[in-house]
């Protein structure tokens, strides 16, 4: 029991703590007056996505030709994809917002897929991150909003047909429930690629101290759950931008 | 000579016909199941959606309250009267996610097309409570 127990503890110590992937480590230390303007390896890897984004949309697009390559046309069907979105959710008034959304919606994928590379650094699994994306989304659509509606704006908070005896309780809870936008956003990406992360180091753990008998099952899991962390990536980048998108139309067409 | 300049736009409007046969292939199959694919989410990304809107309102609501009795001093009634008003607006959050498919949690729903066909879908429940409201007013 006791030799259990020790060997047990032995293999638990072996195994990586899964938490680890997320710590953030400074690369090159620089100090602007108070300010800490280190490169971590969180802003490396900003960086790697502006590049990979940039290149694969500058060299998918070199060719030019009528009928597109490989690369020409996934880029040509990501931006189609977007203008679509656009198109769709908020209208053709929501033309002049594409390149805002198309750069979030490429940020957001290529962080997400990148991020899946063994021993790269996922950093929309950062709450810090993906919550200055959001505030930059919900303070841009209030104040699209504002520039367009002016005060009408606020009557966005009282639903049309509502008795006033109900508009003292009924504004606030409105009001809140407009303000939970960016928390609702920013929570759902990174709470989505924290978990997933954290569920393949999990079973990747067991891997190895199960042995080579029934180190099979956790392998198998975590093979299952990187084709799933696939689909997530994906699904939270176009999650994230239908949503910018729905925001933009109520900001666009409030009623 | 002439086979070399004749074939090239051949082979491009070749090319544009099957584009606009393949184009109306994929419409055809799109139109009527586009509205569904859209809606089948995995059932985990759909409960992940519905706690965050829930919990992103609570936190909201509960931030603004214990911000409110810190400055003003006032423990703890700024809390419990925001944490009401931030359940509130998390429930309505979830009704709006749940039922209006809009994910967009705003008063103009989307589109009348997709709200109408998930009435439609949930008709027997629909019927049910119509009646109960009616009976009850």
């Amino acid at each position: 029991m006791a030799c259990t127990k020790t060997t047990r503890n032995r293999a638990t110590n072996k195994v990586a703590n899964p938490l680890e992937q997320f710590t953030i480590k400074t690369l090159v230390p620089i100090q602007l007056g108070d300010v800490d303007a280190s490169l971590t390896n969180s802003g490396l890897f900003m960086v790697l996505t502006v590049a990979a984004i940039s290149l694969f949309l500058t060299l998918g697009m070199r060719q030019r030709s009528l009928v597109p390559g490989r690369w020409q046309s996934l880029a040509e069907i990501s931006y189609e994809f977007i203008a679509g979105m656009i198109r769709d959710n908020v209208g053709s008034e929501g033309r002049k917002y594409f390149p805002f959304v198309f750069s979030l919606f490429m940020f957001i994928l290529f962080a997400n897929l990148i991020g899946l590379i063994p021993y790269a650094f996922t950093f929309t699994s950062h709450i810090a991150v993906t919550f200055a994306m959001a505030l930059v989304v919900f303070l841009g659509v209030t104040v699209i909003a504002i520039a367009r509606h002016g005060l009408h704006f606020f009557s966005f908070f009282l639903p049309s047909g509502v008795p006033m005896v109900m508009a003292p309780v009924l504004v606030p809870i409105e009001v809140l429930s407009y303000l939970s936008r960016p928390i609702s956003l920013s929570i759902r990406l990174f709470a989505n690629m924290m978990a997933g992360h954290t569920m393949m180091k999990v079973f990747a753990g067991f891997i190895i101290p199960l042995g080579i008998l029934g180190g099979w099952a956790p392998l198998t899991v975590d093979v299952a759950l990187t084709a799933f962390e696939f689909l997530v990536a994906f699904l939270q980048a176009y999650v994230f931008t239908v949503l910018t998108c729905l925001y933009l139309n109520d900001a666009i067409h409030l009623h | 000579m002439t086979m070399s300049d004749n074939t090239p736009p051949e082979k491009l409007e070749d090319l544009d016909s099957r584009l606009h046969q393949a184009r109306e292939k994929s419409h055809a199959n799109k139109e009527p199941g586009s509205s569904s694919g859209k809606e089948e989410m995995s059932g985990y990304s759909m409960a992940i959606r519905i706690g965050t809107e829930m919990v992103a309102a609570l936190i909201v609501g509960v931030g603004i309250g214990y911000f409110l009795d810190y400055w003003l001093e006032t423990k703890p009634w700024f809390l419990v009267v925001f944490f009401f008003l931030g359940a509130g607006a998390g429930v309505l959050n979830v009704y709006r996610a749940a039922s209006g498919l809009g994910m967009a949690p705003g008063y103009n729903e989307p589109s009348g097309g997709v709200a109408s066909q998930v009435k439609q879908q949930e008709a027997p429940n629909g019927v049910h409570e119509n009646n109960k409201e009616s009976g009850d007013k």
